[in-house]
């Protein structure tokens, strides 16, 4: 389809200002631009025609099954985008006088107080503004912590387990740490033996996502947690499975010290084809004094991480989403997400196989290196025909320490009826494998667009368009 | 309580069967006993949906919303055009995750891909990333992208926004490099200081144009300095002015980025916003984030993706300079439809409009006896004055439903935009005057 751009007629407007009633001011020559910018010139109703056309070939979680490992995909509820757009949130100016945004500082003290009862942490900010920034701000806690005590020169190494998300190890050399990559047990968890090798005087902490990328809880998490603190490191949490155990089992009880949570994941608001997000950042009350602040709201030395308040109108959405789950609701949402997992997992079973062949967590991993070897057709090829069934593929080649992984995600929003679908049709194209490789190879076949050809894009980069 | 779980008791229970279980608890047989919550959370019990409507709206009315807004500082009130209300709203763009399928993902990657486009046009660099998460930010991440081996130190104007520096010299902290704020003189960056801050260590610097103060920089007289002495150049542009004023790319920036917040999205209490980050060709593969690349299809035909991915993250892992993944994407669609609202023409008027308003203002407001300005230079929609009574007046502002300027260092920064009608200044003129009078 055209490009907005090639939709353009000069000339061509919306009527949106009336005339300027003060006299105008022009800027002086010299700091004038020399040609306008080429934006689209369109009328209202091409405008709209144009973002519908593109609309139509987005699929989102409320258009349809998207069960994308470790992102959470689950309903994003409408009541939580009303909330947010109250004008009496989205006209309120951020270096506004305190007195006159008492409703602001409630929503952000209740939201705080949620979190922190989910973590089982002390504190929380919400001003970093997604997943990985909330890892990079948690990180900075342990820093300044080990600084503020005199150890900040001694303590330079962060591990990592193998199956960590690439966040991770970049998050920890963004905050100068050298980074210790630690190799997973069999079954995906911490070995025990390993992390005892490395850790030392020089440990600084710990990144950890618990239950692990494969799905699977560690149940040495204890002893985990105390053989890092023994040595004076600290453990950071890395919220992006907390769906499967929130109101089930605390973070801050398995002994971590901060903890980062994507509200646009565990939370239910919504992922916008990439953020916003915000990452809420809890901690134990040790830590407390390091959380950022705003310098202009007077955060004085504390660190600071992005402008203002974070992404507000998100923490709202999720304050809107806690405060309808209740008690009640949110370790519902919990179990039921595993359930759902659970229940998809054995329904493939026979076909796909799981990678670990266990009760699972809120997601799983099929490992697809046997069905490659025996039929010629990948984890992608796999992936780009579920999208012909109208269906979001998940997760692929990820966590790395499987091979030919597909990694899915149900989530507790989705029905049993959707869940059987998906195992039929995740069962029919393990059958199609065998009898029609070739087919699968070309997938998809009634996607909007074939598969694209991604190395062109990168050899010869068009970034941007450009007039004919 | 409210709940989006579809299954039904019944169901649910042939589910756990149908895995061989009898109990949610078995699920969690990993998890060790001491630590499973028998006992509820301690958070209220869920609410209905018109009862958590009731209990949010009831908070969001203990909150002031002012009819004018004369503050900016870095979140600018700007009329935000009724479809770029809608269009961001539809359900496929709000509900889907990152376009890591290109194929159930073309609207969202077309969208930034002329997301890229509009920055480009902008700034008049060569590429932009698909977002970051603000003004501040972006700032951070650029003067990360200018740091090699042996030039590690950031500049950074002590005109720029406060949280700006604040969250640059976090960043800094956390790679353990030093950052050195440049002084101000009159209200702009002291470019003799500069000069000699200019050491054979210096990656980067960093200036906002406009500035904190509201002032435009010497950005083409800076930019040469700092080329002089072998360093980038970044520059923190209000996208609004870029509307009107002389682009980055002719002031000679390597790096532009800035706050897109003015381009259509509400105020918010500060968030979401949107950086914006934009390149020459020369440094395109030192850009942090995600890109969106034109390409071709198995069948031949246009389409997009994710391109340059070996820069990123989840490729680089612990040699990545930048963890960046979610970004903004939402607010770069809605600075897609907002800027293809107003088009060229009608950005220029939000911007010349903003700017007359402005200087109407501040004409006016130093008529009253003990009010002036506190800088001489050109400015844009922002200004600092000297002026007594700083609280009476903001008091009696508010009592009249607007907001007033901000109180700084020396003065209190105003910022006019094109909502504010000239009746609406002279009323703020008249109870300024009034209180000042008293």
């Amino acid at each position: 389809m055209k490009l907005i751009f090639e939709r353009s007629v000069p000339g061509r407007h919306l009527d949106l200002l009336p005339a300027c009633d003060v006299e105008l001011i022009e800027l002086p020559a010299a700091l004038k631009r020399e040609v306008a910018p080429a934006l689209p010139e369109v009328s209202e109703s091409e405008l709209s025609r144009h973002y519908t056309e593109l609309n139509k070939q987005v699929h989102g979680v409320n258009s349809g099954f998207y069960p994308l490992g470790s992102c959470t995909m689950k309903y994003n509820p409408r009541i939580d985008e009303e909330m947010a757009a109250l004008p009496g949130f989205a006209n309120i100016h951020p270096l506004a006088p305190a007195h006159t945004t008492l409703g602001c500082q409630e929503a952000l003290e209740t939201t705080k107080k949620y979190m922190c009862e989910i973590f089982g942490m002390d504190d929380c900010t919400f001003q970093p503004a997604a997943g990985a920034h909330g890892e990079f701000t948690g990180v900075l806690l342990i820093k300044q912590y080990h600084d503020a005590r005199g150890e900040g020169q001694q303590r330079t190494k962060i591990i990592v387990p193998d199956s960590a998300h690439g966040t991770n190890p970049a998050t920890a050399n963004m905050c100068g740490y050298q980074v210790v990559n630690i190799a997973s047990a069999p079954d995906g968890c911490v070995d025990l033996e390993a992390l005892k090798a490395v850790l030392g005087p020089d440990t600084a902490g710990l990144m950890l996502t618990n239950p692990n990328t494969v799905g699977i809880f560690d149940e040495n998490i204890l002893e985990i947690t105390r053989l890092v603190h023994e040595v004076g490191g600290l453990c950071y949490y890395d919220g992006a499975n907390l769906n499967a155990v929130m109101g089930v089992v605390r973070p801050g009880d398995m002994g971590f010290d901060c903890i980062h949570s994507n509200l646009h994941k565990t939370f239910a608001t919504p992922h916008g084809g990439g953020g916003p997000g915000a990452g809420a950042v809890g901690c134990k009350a040790h830590l407390a004094a390091y959380l950022p602040k705003s310098a202009l709201l007077g955060g004085g030395d504390s660190i600071q991480v992005r402008s203002f308040n974070g992404n507000f109108g998100v923490v709202l959405k999720a304050m809107t989403y806690v405060m309808t789950l209740g008690q009640e609701g949110i370790p519902e949402a919990a179990k039921n997400a595993v359930l759902n997992a659970n229940y998809l997992q054995a329904k493939i079973k026979g076909t796909f196989e799981p990678a670990f062949d266990r009760i699972c967590m809120h997601e799983f991993v099929l490992d697809l290196s046997k069905y490659k070897k025996e039929t010629g057709v990948s984890a992608l090829d796999v992936a780009k025909t579920l999208i012909d069934h109208g269906m979001h593929p998940p997760t692929i080649y990820f966590p790395l320490i499987v091979h030919e992984a597909l990694m899915l995600e149900p989530t507790e929003t989705e029905t049993r009826e959707t869940l059987d679908w998906a195992a039929e049709v995740y069962r029919n194209l393990y059958e199609l494998g065998f009898k029609d490789p070739e087919y699968m190879h070309n997938a998809p076949h009634s996607a909007y667009i074939g598969r694209p050809d991604d190395v062109r894009a990168t050899r010869t980069p068009v970034v941007r368009w450009t007039k004919a | 309580m409210g709940s989006y779980v579809p299954s039904t008791q019944a169901e649910r229970l042939e589910m756990l069967k149908a895995i061989g279980l009898n109990d949610y608890k078995d699920l969690y047989r990993d998890v060790p006993a001491e630590m499973y919550l028998d006992a509820p959370l301690n958070i209220p019990q869920g609410m209905s949906e018109m009862e958590v409507a009731n209990a949010v709206s009831a908070m969001a009315a203990k909150n002031k919303v002012f009819s004018t807004i004369l503050r900016g500082a870095g979140a600018y009130d700007h009329y935000i055009p009724s479809i770029v209300k809608y269009i961001p709203a539809k359900e496929e763009f709000l509900t889907a995750y990152t376009p890591y399928q290109a194929e159930m993902s073309q609207g969202i990657l077309q969208s930034i891909f002329e997301y890229q486009t509009m920055i480009c046009e902008l700034t008049g660099m060569d590429v932009s990333n698909a977002s970051v998460y603000d003004g501040a930010t972006a700032a951070a991440e650029a003067a990360a992208m200018c740091r090699d081996r042996k030039r590690r130190v950031t500049l950074i104007s002590a005109a720029a926004n406060p949280d700006t520096i604040s969250t640059v010299r976090t960043y800094c902290y956390g790679t353990n490099d030093e950052l050195r704020v440049i002084p101000a003189k009159d209200g702009k960056t002291d470019l003799e200081a500069l000069k000699e801050m200019l050491t054979p260590d210096v990656a980067s610097v960093y200036i906002q144009q406009p500035n904190f103060n509201g002032l435009f920089e010497d950005a083409e007289a800076i930019g040469e300095a700092v080329h002089a002495a072998g360093a980038m150049y970044v520059m923190g542009c209000n996208p609004t002015a870029l509307g009107i004023m002389k682009t980055p790319k002719d002031c000679g920036a390597d790096v532009a980025v800035g706050e897109a917040q003015s381009l259509g999205m509400p105020l918010s209490y500060g968030g979401p916003y949107l950086g914006f980050m934009a390149t020459t060709t020369k440094h395109m593969r030192k850009l942090p984030g995600r890109i969106i690349g034109e390409t071709v299809d198995s069948k031949g035909d246009r389409a997009y993706c994710l391109a340059l991915q070996a820069r990123e993250q989840h490729i680089r892992r612990e040699k990545a300079s930048s963890n960046i993944c979610s970004n903004e994407a939402l607010c770069a669609l809605i600075v897609g439809v907002y800027c293809s609202a107003v088009g060229p023409d009608g950005l220029a008027s939000v911007a010349t409009q903003s700017m007359s308003k402005a200087h109407y203002l501040a004409k006016e407001l130093c008529k009253i006896p003990g009010i002036s300005m506190k800088y001489t230079g050109e400015f844009f929609h922002e200004f600092v004055v000297e002026m007594p009574k700083v609280d009476e007046v903001l008091k009696a502002l508010e009592e009249a439903g607007i907001l007033g300027g901000l109180p700084v260092d020396g003065g209190v920064l105003w910022c006019a935009t094109e909502k504010a009608s000239k009746a609406v200044l002279d009323k703020t003129v008249a109870i300024v005057k009034e209180v000042c009078a008293k």
